[in-house]
């Protein structure tokens, strides 16, 4: 069951473009939405869906602005609020930010795409790339009148014939984020790899791709498994594809084989519930002193094999919102404190692996001390190390047959870097 | 170029300005005259004025002006009926455009504009357009007829569109299929008789359309197949196995209606079978990886995991650790999140809980915080083992002094007393040294009801609740009602030195309050203590029953319907769609599928000689009834979501009010009826809190009166004192009125009138005989034929014989049960023969079902639950019954005295639902949803047991006594 109206609203709540699809609810009504809002949000109980008098409404919010989808209807919501994340991505990659000003400079672009992304309150064609070809920001200079790619309504809806690279390349990029929730005590209560597989493609005509990965289960069902094998494979818990991928015959006979987008895309993306040594790790000691001071000692271990570098560390340590005069010692990196974020930042270029480094903070605190409670914001670490995996996965080939038979060379990298990494403090 | 400039003409005369511009000779000025148009309609300005000249600008090939006219259009066309029409020629011209795009557009815009006289041109070209040979016009022209339908269901049915878009299911282009779906699907749910009969060679064409068509064509397709029930287990495995790749999905809307899809399907598939443990196995990561998508998909996929958790424990058990928050998380994230760690919950994973829960409650979001606490609760009220680790974490918030973690802690507190009586009683003193600073309605009561629960264990307990006192007048309700009943406990405990506090507390009551609750609640105190204080102690100080947590759950319908709607808005909010929706699209309720094997498994059927078999397991233990019966009621009042161990809100006073009155009384004082009203005390929500909210101490005062007495015979002659006082008429039994039977024609003079009812605990056999002959009659005897539900007759036929001519004779033949059992068409068909010194009399009778229904029926909540969820949907049928009542207190009276027993109320939707569990002789439970309606005179009953065959006579028999 569809939407019966989307609605982009500036900050204010004030209508910027908005599109009745069904015309079962008067479009008037929207004005109820703020003020909805903030009555919400002020008893504590706001949720991105907010009902009155049989109406809900489901919004994003994005840049401050607010995409709003209204249904009086037994809606999918989850598939309202795919489409309105996909909607401010195709925003986006129209006019670079979705913002007030981009909005109001391309409106009649606007009313173009709600009218070709969503007919009568059901999702169509969201594809950004497709539907650059037909609904351009310069419609008024095209002398000749576009006609719906054939993409559009193709079994490939993703990929728009004729497309011509002199050079035929394809970039793999495997990005691995650490997702690690570590107690106060220093035990590692959660800990989670979240991998996607990122594709650059220019290629010619329309390639059939196959990628093969050291997936555990394919290892396993044809056999090379054990001691047998040289590769060590991995087992990946949920993998999730791009809509180009083919299912059934992944869920068939574990093949990854697709017809890709022109471009940028993500391929896939994966999950490891696996134990994972936190790469980095921080151990802190806080002594407040009320009133006066507080002192940190925070000691970074990089536990990761010597010959990889993490590079860019940031330490992230939360401060009270009252401290000020910070001093700080170190002998790596160097530390900046960030008021406007109650933190201290702790910046290392270059963290070889199996190195320990330490830091001392010292903060005064006021005399009075403010009545504002405060919670206790974790200790983030950010991070890249190149040229690695945490899992461990590995392309093992990508085969490229397009019928023209062009030769195409796949490259591929490996990232890790953190995803939510948060190690709780006291 | 930037179009921001066209949202900046402020001249006066704006629209005369636009108006020139829209009539000037050059193209270009046309076209930014227009621009101005929109630029003026979007910020809000009325310019339908310009109708007529912005529909001359219509004809143009110039693609973006015409899509802005066409937007226009579809903007103010309603206002301007009459010149809309103007537009028509124009677009059934576009209609037939070469280009394929401005077909679409135009047959797009066309649906759009919601005018009836357009909607007649809208045909020819619509139908043009559903063969066009474009696949983008032909998806366009789907839709589209989902929009004529919704604008003119009769036209677009006369006019063949719905065949024409059933055609379109085998269309060669997946994208038309899909969109197909989706306007047949809506038309389906909209219209009052089903459109698309799916079967099996659709769903297979719809799910191979699954492989090659877009994201959200995979919603469309999904959707629609989650309302196809398969006719065998053999079709349902094939359709898991062609929908659970879809789990892969990057979109999250695939993934959840592929889950909604498998979810139903898994119903009909025999639970321990290797196919649905591996399918449960590959539910769980796809539903943990919607935890990494954008926060309001992880929102709506939280509450939908609420769902499949309950419905499905074993899916996530092994994750807890997913559900753990992080500090950036939204607020609504972290709360739902909350809710299924606590679902999760078991002994194995509490320490891991329970540690998490103590970080949370120290943050400083208070929601957060408050939900953490009662979570603590929740957990020891769960998981028994780990009830003492919960408390002293309980007692270490409490000494953070922080004073809503305090407040909320002695909420919970309280409940864990409940739970586990006379265990945890030591940290009373704790409670205690943080009286003053409660300020919060929900701590005070439950710090009060401690007290008086515990009031012979604090040794000042009679100045603690007399501090209370001394504000009474500026309390809330909720605890004014608790101060009441708990004064009234100390007082039955330590009755030496507290009679001027009970004094004070009554009078307080009775004489300077206007809330009627309180003063009727101090009134029957204060008479029960100058009654007879034992009763008085018995009642009050009754031993109540334990609570226990599945109050927080979904009832087990909504469940199963909430199921069917994964992934959309009724999964989020935990109702069916029928309480948010309004109108005909609400009709249909969904309800899981049930198990329909597919090879030699038997049929469904009932085989009448062996009905008591079937019935077995479904036995409810006598000991846990009325503890059952009144614990399971404290949420009721206020809709299945919320929970008492949550604190939830009190059950509205009205409703304790009316209780009070009603029926409780008798068996305050009756005793002997207690059968009857100490059922209706309980199932009225009387616990509404066992002594807390605002229910209060009212199942203190009246409710255990029936579990200590048990006497069997029903109402009669329980006019106790309070019963008169209030005037209740003992509600009775009912019972049909006699028939002739047999006539003095075909009897050779006898004529017999007859009726059944039910005495003693059995089925009894009123007979009338009258001699209608010239000569006296004697040696009668009476011999029943093989029936349907074992009757004999349990002693000979015991009349005045001989029996002079004209004089008539009553008779009693009471009649046993007996295993010996010949099914009858009708069931209740009695096959009768009667002896007299004359001949042998044959004639037939009908036995009304509910002499039939026995006095042990009232089924236990948690057997009646699993019950109603192990009997196959197949089996429910409605019905609507006919009365002028429309109190579910006095209707539950009505169908008690005839042993239908009120397992349980609840208000969904703003309806009374009830539920109802009947045993007849032959072993058979019938369980029955009552659904109320406030107004008219009909009520809807569902009915479910494993023996459908008996329904017909059930709803006689509900008929007769309801209206009776």
């Amino acid at each position: 069951m569809p939407a019966s109206g989307i609605y982009i609203l500036d900050t204010k709540g004030k209508v910027m473009v908005s599109r009745n699809y069904r015309g079962d609810i008067d479009m008037a009504f929207i004005e109820k939405f703020l003020p909805l809002l903030n009555e919400k949000e002020e008893e504590g109980n706001l949720t991105p869906l907010l009902s009155t008098l049989g109406v809900t409404f489901a919004y994003v919010k994005f840049n401050s602005l607010y995409l709003v989808a209204t249904t009086k209807r037994n809606a999918n919501i989850t598939q309202i609020f795919s489409f309105l994340h996909k909607a401010v991505e195709v925003f986006r990659e129209y006019f670079k930010e979705f913002e007030e000003e981009s909005i109001r400079d391309n409106f009649v672009v606007i009313y173009e795409l709600l009218d070709e992304m969503m007919d009568f309150g059901y999702p169509q064609t969201t594809d950004s790339k497709i539907l650059q070809e037909y609904i351009t920001q310069e419609g008024q200079k095209l002398e000749i009148t576009p006609r719906p790619p054939m993409a559009v309504t193709n079994a490939v809806s993703w990929r728009s014939e004729g497309i011509k690279y002199r050079k035929n390349e394809v970039f793999l990029d495997v990005i691995e984020s650490v997702n690690i929730l570590v107690n106060i005590n220093g035990t590692v209560l959660r800990s989670e790899i979240c991998g996607v597989i990122k594709m650059r493609v220019f290629l010619s005509g329309m390639p059939e791709l196959r990628l093969g990965l050291n997936d555990k289960v394919l290892f396993e069902s044809t056999g090379r498994t054990g001691a047998a094998s040289k590769t060590k494979s991995v087992e990946l818990e949920d993998v999730k594809f791009h809509q180009c991928v083919r299912l059934a015959r992944f869920e068939n006979d574990r093949t990854i084989s697709f017809v890709p987008p022109d471009g940028e895309f993500e391929l896939m993306s994966y999950r490891l519930n696996t134990t994972v040594k936190p790469l980095i790790w921080i151990e802190s000691v806080i002594e407040r002193h009320s009133h006066s001071r507080v002192e940190y000692m925070i000691k970074a271990k990089s536990q990761f094999k010597r010959r990889s570098t993490a590079n860019n560390v940031e330490i992230i340590i939360p401060v009270p919102n009252d401290a000020d005069t910070p001093k700080f010692k170190t002998t790596v990196g160097h530390v900046r404190y960030v008021p406007e974020d109650n933190a201290a930042v702790w910046t290392i270029r270059s963290f070889p692996g199996g190195k320990e480094f330490i830091m001392k903070a010292h903060f005064n605190l006021p005399s009075v001390e403010s009545a504002e409670q405060e919670g206790k914001p974790p200790i983030r670490v950010k991070f890249e190390i190149p040229y690695f995996t945490t899992s461990g996965i590995q392309v093992r080939y990508l085969k490229i047959i397009e019928k023209s038979g062009y030769q195409a060379l796949p490259w591929v990298r490996y990232i890790t870097q953190n995803g939510d990494y948060e190690i709780r403090t006291n | 170029m930037s179009d921001a400039k066209y949202f900046t003409t402020t001249k006066k005369g704006e629209i005369f300005e636009l108006k020139s511009e829209l009539n000037s000779d050059k193209k270009e000025k046309r076209r930014e005259a227009v621009k101005k148009v929109i630029a003026s309609m979007t910020v809000g300005k009325d310019v339908s004025a310009l109708f007529p000249d912005v529909i001359n600008c219509m004809q143009t090939d110039n693609l973006e002006l015409k899509k802005l006219v066409y937007l226009y259009l579809i903007n103010y066309a309603k206002t301007q009926p009459d010149l809309a029409i103007l537009a028509v020629n124009t677009f059934v011209k576009d209609c037939d455009d070469p280009n394929p795009l401005i077909r679409a557009l135009a047959v797009r815009t066309m649906g759009c504009i919601r005018v009836d006289k357009i909607t007649e041109y809208l045909c020819d070209p619509l139908r043009k357009c559903l063969k066009d040979e474009d696949p983008y016009v032909r998806k366009t022209a789907a839709v589209c007829v989902a929009k004529l339908y919704d604008i003119n269901p009769t036209l677009a049915e006369d006019q063949g569109f719905l065949d024409a878009l059933k055609d379109l299911l085998s269309d060669s282009n997946p994208m038309v299929v899909a969109n197909a779906v989706a306007a047949l699907g809506e038309i389906n749910e909209t219209s009052p008789h089903p459109i698309i009969d799916m079967n099996t060679v659709m769903v297979n064409k719809l799910l191979t359309a699954l492989n090659e068509c877009t994201e959200w064509g995979q919603v469309f397709i999904l959707d629609c197949v989650a309302n196809y029930s398969p006719t065998d287990e053999r079709e349902a495995q094939g359709i898991c196995e062609r929908v659970s790749p879809r789990l892969a999905h990057a979109n999250a809307a695939v993934v959840l209606s592929a889950v909604k899809v498998l979810m139903k399907l898994m119903e009909m598939l025999p639970s321990d079978s290797d196919f649905v443990v591996a399918l449960s196995k590959k539910l769980a990561p796809p539903l943990v990886t919607l935890l990494s998508a954008e926060p309001e998909i992880q929102y709506v996929a939280l509450r939908n995991i609420n769902l499949i958790v309950q419905k499905k424990p074993d899916i996530l058990q092994h994750e807890m650790k997913v559900f753990f928050v992080k500090y950036n998380d939204p607020i609504y994230v972290k709360l739902e999140k909350l809710d299924i760690m606590i679902r999760l919950a078991s002994p194995a994973n509490i320490a891991q809980v329970l540690a998490e829960l103590k970080e949370y409650a120290t943050e400083v979001d208070i929601d957060f915080v408050r939900k953490a606490v009662r979570a603590i609760g929740r957990c020891a009220i769960k998981v028994e083992q780990s009830a003492e680790r919960c408390v002293s974490t309980l007692l270490d918030l409490i000494q953070t002094k922080v004073n809503y973690v305090v407040q909320e802690a002695i909420v919970v507190i309280k409940d864990i007393f409940r739970k586990y009586p006379n265990k945890y009683e030591s940290i009373i003193s704790t409670l205690c040294e943080n009286l003053d600073t409660l300020d919060e309605p929900d701590a005070k009561a439950s710090m009060i009801w401690i007290i008086g629960e515990y009031a012979e264990r604090i040794e000042n307990a009679n100045e603690l609740l007399e501090s209370f006192l001394e504000g009474f007048a500026d309390e809330n309700t909720q605890v004014q009602l608790q101060l009441l009943t708990g004064i009234v406990k100390l007082f039955l405990k330590r009755p030496t030195d507290t009679q001027e506090l009970v004094q004070k507390v009554l009078t307080l009551a009775t004489q300077e309050s206007d809330n009627p609750d309180l003063r009727d609640r101090g009134y029957i105190y204060w008479r029960l203590l100058s009654t007879d204080p034992v009763i008085a102690k018995q009642v009050v100080l009754a031993e109540k029953p334990l609570i226990s947590e599945e109050t927080d759950c979904l009832e087990p319908t909504l469940l199963d319907e909430l199921c069917c709607h994964i992934g959309t808005l009724a999964s989020v909010y935990h109702k069916p769609p029928t309480a948010f929706i309004e109108g005909r699209t609400a009709v249909t309720r969904k309800s899981l599928p049930a198990r329909v094997p597919s090879l030699n498994g038997g049929s469904p059927s009932f085989d009448a000689s062996t009905p008591g078999q079937r019935q077995q397991t479904v036995i409810p233990n006598q000991d846990s009834l009325i503890g059952d019966l009144l614990s399971l009621d404290f949420g009721s009042p206020s809709g299945p979501q919320s929970s008492y161990a949550m604190g939830s809100m009190p059950p509205p006073m009205t409703t304790a009010g009316q209780d009070l009155l009603g029926a409780d009384l008798d068996s305050l004082i009756g005793g002997g009826s207690s059968d009857l009203s100490g059922h209706s005390a309980g199932g009225s929500g009387g616990y509404g809190g066992g002594g807390y909210g605002g229910g209060g101490g009212l199942a203190d005062l009246v409710g255990f009166g029936g579990s200590s007495s048990g006497g069997p015979s029903l109402a009669a002659g329980n006019t106790g004192l309070l019963g008169d006082i209030f005037g209740i008429a003992p509600v009775s039994a009912y019972s049909v009125p006699k028939q002739v039977w047999l006539n003095p024609g075909q009897g050779k003079g006898l004529e017999v009138q007859g009726s059944f009812s039910r005495k003693n605990r059995q089925v009894t056999m009123e007979l009338t005989l009258t001699n209608r002959a010239l000569q006296g009659m004697s040696d009668f005897d009476v011999r029943l034929n093989k029936n349907s539900f074992g009757l004999t007759p349990a002693s000979p036929l015991n009349v005045r014989s001989p029996l002079p001519p004209n004089q008539s004779t009553e008779a009693s033949l009471p009649l046993n049960i007996t295993a010996d059992i010949a099914k009858q068409n009708p069931l209740t068909n009695l096959q009768v023969a009667l002896k007299n010194n004359i001949g042998v009399h044959y004639f037939a009778c009908l036995i009304p079902m509910h002499v039939l229904f026995v006095e042990d029926g009232l089924m236990e909540k948690g057997v009646f639950l699993a019950t109603w969820k192990d009997i196959s949907s197949d089996n429910e049928k409605q019905f609507d019954i006919h009365t002028s009542l429309t109190d579910a207190d006095a209707i539950s009276n009505k169908l008690q005295a005839n042993n239908i027993f009120t397992v349980t109320k609840l208000a969904t939707d703003g309806r009374q639902l009830m539920y109802l569990s009947v045993k007849m002789t032959i072993g058979i439970w019938i369980l029955c949803e009552l659904k109320l309606n406030a107004i008219a005179s009909g009520h809807t009953l569902a009915l479910k047991s494993r023996v459908p065959d008996i329904y017909l006579g059930i709803v006689e028999a509900f008929q007769g006594i309801l209206l009776a």
